[in-house]
């Protein structure tokens, strides 16, 4: 090995990108995670503006959710740091919200369907503040956003797999947050739940909010995202869909797995 | 007995017995609680190596004791000795989970065996050292009311009031962390301290009630409860009070079972009431219980042959099944010679029907959300709205006539 893949990253010049702002959304730098020894993550540096709408694009394996997770704080990671708003994690951990991918917890747990989303304000009600009915109103509003508020009183195993994943965004928005960060909101769920999904966050960005997800449908990166991060363990690329999501930075990030016609079926711009 | 039994349940069988009935029950309270969030997050089987691994510092409580010159058998000191070496077993067991490739139930395994074998050697120790005072201790295996002192039964009922306290005030954190430990973290809940508390929760537990249950027997009162309770309900809060209940119950009747058979050891009669309390749960519940299930199967699957039948009855099919046959006789649908009857034809038209307004339903761009519901035995006038079934009709044309 001649050289640290560091450097490699410093001197083709891809990170460059000058840090917008010291209080962007988010600001990750030289992120690395890894499991035993080998890194999931290896120096992935990324700086989200405000106001929008991330897609961290990847093969299987590329620690697209790994990445997601030492950004909350759920995985260590084993260097680099995370900024969120200017501050640490702890300091801005009120202004961020999570949704973790569907299949992360058991769905037979004994709880319904507006408890899930008032976990969404424990946090703010702390260990011995009073649920009120300010707070079931609150819940039962985000259930209403995500058109789910007549299953309200239904315990979450009765639901669709796209029904669990609206409740899940739903606790996310019950917390209130500035920036969200999504792990594969749209894997497996049906065209009503993509479309009520994509509806909330479009809506959270015309608030100025940040959006952040791992999305795995190549399709739709265009219409739904205005920037995207290429990662396939080491950052391939990050800017604005424009000029990003091209079929030359797909074909970096992908490799061979990729076939070309399915790049071609894509209508990308030119490299 | 029946009488003495009688008069332990309404704790007129003496000032021993009733001490030993409130603290049983209270024990239970605290037990059945704690115990559900640890079945919650799905580590029932902790419970086992803390129990386990309270033996040897029960022995080495006593020896310490001893050597200082006091009573080998006083609970306090008998209850500290236990709660550390539990505590220490506990933390060996996440160490070794954590810092190599075993998984937590080896590490359990391997702790828990380990520490009992110690805490006998230790006890056998005891008995040859000391011949004669050290029968109490054997009554900590399998729990021993009998001649509980008055200090004991306010250890016992403090430690399970300062328990369900603790339950109270850590139970949203401790239900997220049980549902969604990612989330949990990642919302700023340090997500270790919590468990640290659901495990300190149930040494705790374990530790009060060596006297009465025993520590082998212990897990029964952490865990049954909690699975029985899951039967009646949906929610985590009614869980955990339907736990309290039932443990609570488990122990008091237990206790004065016991008052009233008193050379059996307490704890395996309180277990034997709780696992009353679990089979009716299991059998009786009315949504999850294993008897509701099988009449809602048996309702489904009369729904299925009745519309089958049906559709064959308008099809003119030949009907073989003989469940199919049976349903339709039963609801007068068809004579006992397999003829439909009026009701049968005007009920197999409408069936018929349906599958047409179905069809429809699925080449349209049309109610969309209603497709999904399709499951060929739902009343379509209950899918869709008034407009759309009209809408429906008119595209059907002259057929839909035939329902009449």
């Amino acid at each position: 090995m001649k050289e640290t893949p560091v450097k490699v990253a410093a001197e083709d010049g891809r990170i460059v990108e000058p840090p917008t702002s010291d209080d962007s959304p988010l600001a990750v730098r030289g992120l690395t995670v890894s499991y035993g020894d080998k890194p999931a993550v290896f120096s992935v540096d990324t700086i989200v503006p405000q106001g929008s709408m991330m897609a961290i694009v990847g093969p299987n394996g590329a620690g697209k959710s790994t990445l997601l997770k030492a950004v909350l704080g759920i995985v260590k990671p084993l260097s680099g740091t995370v900024s969120i708003f200017g501050e640490s994690l702890s300091e801005a951990q009120q202004r961020v919200a999570y949704v973790p991918q569907r299949a992360s917890v058991d769905w037979d747990f004994p709880t319904r369907v507006i408890d899930v989303v008032l976990m969404g304000l424990y946090r703010e009600l702390g260990l011995l503040g009073w649920l009120t009915n300010r707070h079931r109103k609150t819940a039962r509003a985000c259930l209403e956003r995500v058109g789910m508020v007549e299953f309200a009183e239904r315990q979450i195993g009765q639901l669709s797999g796209g029904q669990q994943q609206r409740v899940f965004l739903a606790r996310a928005l019950a917390q209130d947050a500035d920036l969200y960060l999504l792990d594969e909101p749209f894997s497996g769920v049906d065209a009503a739940t993509e479309k009520a999904i994509i509806d909330v966050l479009k809506s959270l960005k015309s608030q100025n909010k940040t959006v952040v997800c791992v999305h795995h449908d190549l399709a739709t990166v265009a219409d739904y995202f205005d920037r995207v991060l290429l990662i396939n363990v080491q950052k391939i690329a990050e800017g604005p869909v424009a000029t990003t999501f091209t079929a030359e930075n797909l074909q970096r990030t992908y490799g061979g797995r990729l076939a070309a016609t399915h790049i071609d079926d894509l209508q990308l711009p030119a490299g | 007995m029946w009488t003495t039994f009688l008069d332990a349940l309404l704790l007129q069988a003496g000032y021993n017995a009733a001490l030993v009935a409130v603290g049983a029950a209270l024990l239970g309270v605290a037990a059945g609680t704690t115990g559900t969030f640890l079945v919650l997050r799905k580590r029932a089987l902790v419970s086992d190596a803390i129990a386990h691994a309270t033996l040897p510092g029960i022995g080495l409580a006593f020896i310490c004791m001893i050597a200082l010159g006091g009573d080998g058998r006083n609970l306090a000191g008998l209850m500290l000795g236990s709660a550390l070496t539990a505590a220490a077993g506990l933390l060996l067991v996440a160490w070794i989970s954590r810092a190599t490739r075993l998984s937590e139930d080896a590490a359990i395994g391997a702790v828990l065996s380990v520490f009992f074998g110690f805490g006998i050697v230790l006890l056998t120790l005891i008995q040859t050292m000391s011949s004669g005072r050290q029968a109490g201790l054997d009554g900590l295996l399998l729990g021993s009311t009998a001649g509980m002192l008055f200090q004991d039964g306010i250890i016992i009922a403090v430690g399970g009031a300062l328990a369900v306290a603790a339950v109270f005030a850590l139970r949203r954190p401790m239900t997220l962390v049980a549902f969604d430990a990612e989330f949990a973290k990642a919302s700023g809940w340090n997500v270790g301290y919590i468990d640290l508390a659901i495990m300190g929760l149930v040494l705790g537990v374990t530790v009060i009630g060596l006297k009465i249950v025993g520590l082998i027997l212990i897990v029964a009162m952490l865990i049954i409860p909690a699975v029985s309770a899951r039967f009646w309900t949906e929610r985590t809060e009614h869980v955990v009070l339907g736990a309290g209940l039932i443990g609570g119950l488990s122990g008091y009747v237990g206790a004065a079972l016991s008052a009233s058979a008193p050379a059996v050891p307490t704890g395996p009669i309180i277990v034997l009431v709780c696992a009353f309390l679990f089979v009716l749960s299991l059998l009786f519940a009315p949504i999850r219980g294993v008897l509701a299930s099988l009449l809602r199967h048996r309702r489904f699957q009369v729904r299925v042959h009745r519309r089958q039948g049906l559709l064959a009855l308008a099809h003119s099919e030949a009907i073989h099944d003989r469940m199919t046959l049976a349903v339709l006789r039963r609801d007068g649908l068809i004579r006992a010679d397999g003829v439909a009857t009026d009701i049968g034809r005007a009920q197999a038209a409408k069936a018929l029907l349906d599958e047409r307004r179905w069809e429809i339903v699925r080449q349209l761009q049309f109610a969309e959300g209603a497709k999904a519901n399709f499951d060929g035995l739902t009343p379509i006038e209950g899918v869709l709205t008034k407009d759309e079934l009209a809408e429906v009709d008119r595209r059907l044309g002259p057929l839909s006539i035939v329902g009449g």
